[in-house]
């Protein structure tokens, strides 16, 4: 018997980052304290150590940000397009030399695995930066006809999945297009919006123009509904997506809203089966999961079930758990406690409801947060989690027998994100993105990013593009 | 057909019958998708293999080299040379592994055998008009008996590229079971595809199952005479088709990327490769093979570096 091909741990140092015992808010270029003095801890997901103290945002606070913001709107519009252009440049080199420091901070905060920070987040933050930088100086040739104005004072929430992606989705457009920045990160991801802050500082972007308030949904609210706020723009659950609209319906603010998914990742029986199953993992175990387009529902067509979840499973054992900062590792830590249980909770209800679970051989680490990959079968369209967005490792596996099936069934959801398609066929392909209700349709792959691609959803999922020309439309008066 | 592996009883045992039927047999294997292929090999190419598992990689790749040299301008000097050297890779650390095998053309078999006679090192030969293939059968069949009774214990065959892309499929079947009979009890037969020449990744695939089907023992890339040859997607893609193999007819091929790996760096790759694609059954040198000529020296040099933390450089290995 041959010894087994065990890989060495091989961690990512941190040595790189320096991460400061506490942070305070950022508001007209300079970081304060909060007004009522409130701090909250943010800690590693993968091992519940403390990182650092954060400054937590209240009302007074947002108050003086959005004050600032107003402040310098006024000269950061009425700069030229090709000025506002060189400080993006300037923000997406700085973030390409310094994106080892970033990577290794953003899964320290988020638990996710360096692999991920290194070979996904970091190259596409840049590259959000860099194509709307591009953008900046070309704003009359978009199709909104000439001299589109910017909307003023942006309040953004972000969430805790993707919180340096996130950052650049929202402001790269936001700032190309001439509109100022008030924006709050999750409370449980703070640390890589903080240091944005300094990169806007190296950059000598203008004081106020971004302003960064990590706390928690009481301040994100007073953000969203405060008055001198012109647009809105929030990614996070439908369920706080919904009190928004609420919030802003009445007010002449704009808004856009990235809510939640529950994406169909359809296999055909002509699919080129070692690629699906790749596009199977990649599209419900990237990030743990914890991903608003997630193919979490995997429709297969009844007649190669049976080997593609072979195939799936003799994959899913070769996943690699642990430390997320060795580079070898496939699947990292959940972000917090709060996503475990959720994650626990609906996975039990999977379980009571009838449908088959099953894991790979899999050692969780003692300390941290962590659910081992997960996969059901003999899922049902009225099971709960063929339904329920679990944003975590687990995997619906429901079976079809004809494309006009497997159409009904992937649109029968109250979300409609994104939606994958494996098959051979050309034709089939095109037949079916074009009945599928999903902002994204990939085909033969899933989960590929692209700062000239719209991205954004249908029905719950919510409304407003970003990305791409389309996103430029969401700060802009037209 | 007795030297196929399959049994009488086999399912498979008659997809061969007709060109119609071994198109439609091929024809109905899962297809690729170059995108996804490429970008899975490239993913596992990132992983970082360090300190004990580099030493590991690092002995079981050489263990796993067919050192070869595959010229016109081959002696018996030169074969001597390089049998001595596949016994005793480095002669300044004597716990260095052997290499599985040397390559040579079939006239070179009797002075290879003779040079590594007792050190467990195989010779293997290029017969079949090797590198382009385009002999007659009865010429390909007896360059693989001359090169079996020169003593040769495994035999590289190269597939008749024209047949398979023209699908005569059964054309190329037959010649495989011919070449394998002829190699008897005594040696294994690895089949050529020639990746390069074959162009699409579907066609590899086909390709594969072609040479399985027929009773290769192991399937191998290329010759290492064309521009494209072992690629760590091609590698990846007959990973899976031996795995799916073995679970579909319970019987195990060996694989050989042969031609361009030249760094210890790559030659780890394809290891994990094989580790994460076909799984540990292969990792051993009678299942997996890198065909190469001077990979050996950087897998030594590398080797020396882990045992004493200096990089000396090419004048530290011999250069056979």
């Amino acid at each position: 018997m041959a010894p087994v091909f065990a890989y060495a741990p091989a961690p990512e140092s941190r040595a790189i980052v320096d991460i400061a015992p506490s942070y305070g808010l950022f508001i007209d270029g300079e970081f304060t304290e909060a007004a009522e003095g409130r701090v909250f801890k943010t800690v590693s997901p993968a091992t519940e150590e403390v990182l650092s103290e954060i400054a937590q945002a209240g009302s007074e606070d947002v108050d003086r940000a959005v004050k600032a913001a107003r402040r310098a709107f006024e000269k950061w519009s009425a700069l030229p397009g090709a000025e506002r252009a060189k400080y993006l440049f300037r923000i997406a080199r700085i973030i390409q030399e310094r994106s080892r420091e970033l990577a290794v901070l953003e899964t320290l905060d988020n638990g996710k695995p360096i692999k991920e920070t290194r070979d996904a987040d970091l190259p596409l933050v840049a590259a959000h930066f860099f194509y709307y930088a591009g953008w900046a100086d070309k704003l009359d040739h978009a199709g909104f006809g000439a001299n589109p104005m910017p909307l003023g004072v942006a309040g953004q929430v972000i969430p805790w999945n993707f919180p340096l992606l996130m950052l650049a989705w929202k402001i790269a457009p936001a700032l190309a297009t001439g509109n100022t920045v008030v924006l709050k990160p999750a409370e449980t991801t703070p640390l890589s919006a903080l240091f944005f802050a300094d990169i806007c500082r190296q950059a000598g972007l203008p004081r106020g123009v971004v302003n960064i308030l990590p706390g928690y949904g009481d301040a994100g609210a007073a953000l969203i509904a405060h008055p001198d706020v012109n647009k809105v723009a929030f990614t996070g659950s439908t369920a706080v997506g919904k009190e928004i609209a609420r919030t802003v319906a009445g007010t002449r603010k704009k808004v856009t809203l990235e809510l939640g998914g529950k994406g169909a990742n359809i296999v055909f029986d002509d699919a080129p089966i070692d690629q699906a199953v790749e596009g199977i993992v990649n599209g419900i175990f990237f990030n743990q999961g914890q991903v608003c387009c997630a193919g979490s529902r995997l429709l297969v067509q009844e007649s190669i079930q049976e080997e593609l979840l072979e195939s799936l499973k003799r994959r899913l054992s070769t996943l690699r758990l642990g430390d997320p900062l060795d580079k070898n590792t496939d699947i990292g830590a959940i972000n917090s406690e709060e996503q475990l249980t959720r994650i626990t909770s609906l996975v039990e209800q999977g379980e009571a409801e009838g449908a088959e679970r099953w894991s790979p051989a899999c050692e969780l680490p003692e300390s941290g947060y962590w659910f081992a990959p997960t996969l059901f079968t003999n899922v049902t369209q009225a099971h709960r989690i063929a339904r329920d967005e679990i944003f975590g490792p687990v995997l619906s596996v429901l079976t079809f027998r004809t494309p006009d099936e497997a159409v009904a069934k992937a649109n029968n959801t109250p979300y409609g994100l994104s939606a994958g398609i494996w098959t051979e066929k050309g034709s089939r392909i095109l037949a079916v993105a074009n009945k599928l209700r999903a902002g994204v349709v990939w085909s033969n792959t899933f989960n590929k990013f692209d700062p000239t691609s719209p991205f954004g959803g249908y029905k719950e999922s919510g409304f407003g593009r970003e990305g791409g020309r389309h996103g430029l439309e969401a700060y802009l008066d037209v | 057909m007795p030297s196929s592996a399959l049994t009488a009883a086999h399912p498979l045992k008659d997809v061969a019958a007709s060109d119609s039927a071994l198109r439609r047999f091929l024809h109905g294997l899962p297809g690729v998708d170059a995108v996804g292929l490429e970008g899975r090999a490239a993913s596992l190419g990132t992983r970082s293999i360090k300190t004990t598992a580099k030493a590991y990689a690092i002995d079981l790749a050489i263990s796993m080299v067919d050192l070869t040299t595959l010229e016109g301008a081959d002696t018996p000097g030169k074969v001597r040379a390089l049998g001595a050297k596949a016994a005793k890779p480095d002669p300044t650390d004597r716990t260095t592994p052997a290499t599985a095998a040397v390559c040579v053309y079939p006239d070179m078999v009797a002075v290879a055998k003779e040079a590594v006679a007792g050190s467990g090192v195989k010779v293997a030969s290029v017969a079949t008009a090797f590198p382009a293939g385009r002999a007659a059968l009865d010429v390909k069949l007896a360059d693989v008996r001359d090169a079996v009774a020169a003593g040769a214990d495994e035999i590289d065959m190269v597939i008749d590229r024209g047949a398979f892309l023209s699908g005569r499929y059964v054309k190329v079947y037959d010649e495989i079971t011919a070449v394998k009979e002829a190699c008897g009890t005594s040696a294994r037969l690895k089949v050529i595809f020639e990746t390069g020449e074959l162009s699409t990744y579907d066609n590899i695939r086909r390709a594969s199952w072609l040479g399985m089907l027929a009773g290769a023992d192991f399937i191998k890339t290329s010759t290492g005479k064309v521009a494209v040859n072992a690629t760590p997607a091609n590698t990846l893609l007959m990973l899976e088709a031996v795995r799916d193999f073995r679970a579909q007819t319970g019987i195990q091929v060996g694989v050989k990327p042969a031609g361009g790996i030249r760094t210890s760096k790559d030659a780890i790759k394809f290891l994990v490769l094989v580790n994460e694609t076909a799984g540990e059954d292969w990792l051993d040198n009678h299942w997996f093979r890198f065909g190469a000529s001077s990979l050996l020296n950087d897998l030594l040099m590398q080797r020396q570096k882990l045992a004493t933390g200096r990089y000396s450089g090419p004048d530290y290995v011999t250069v056979d």
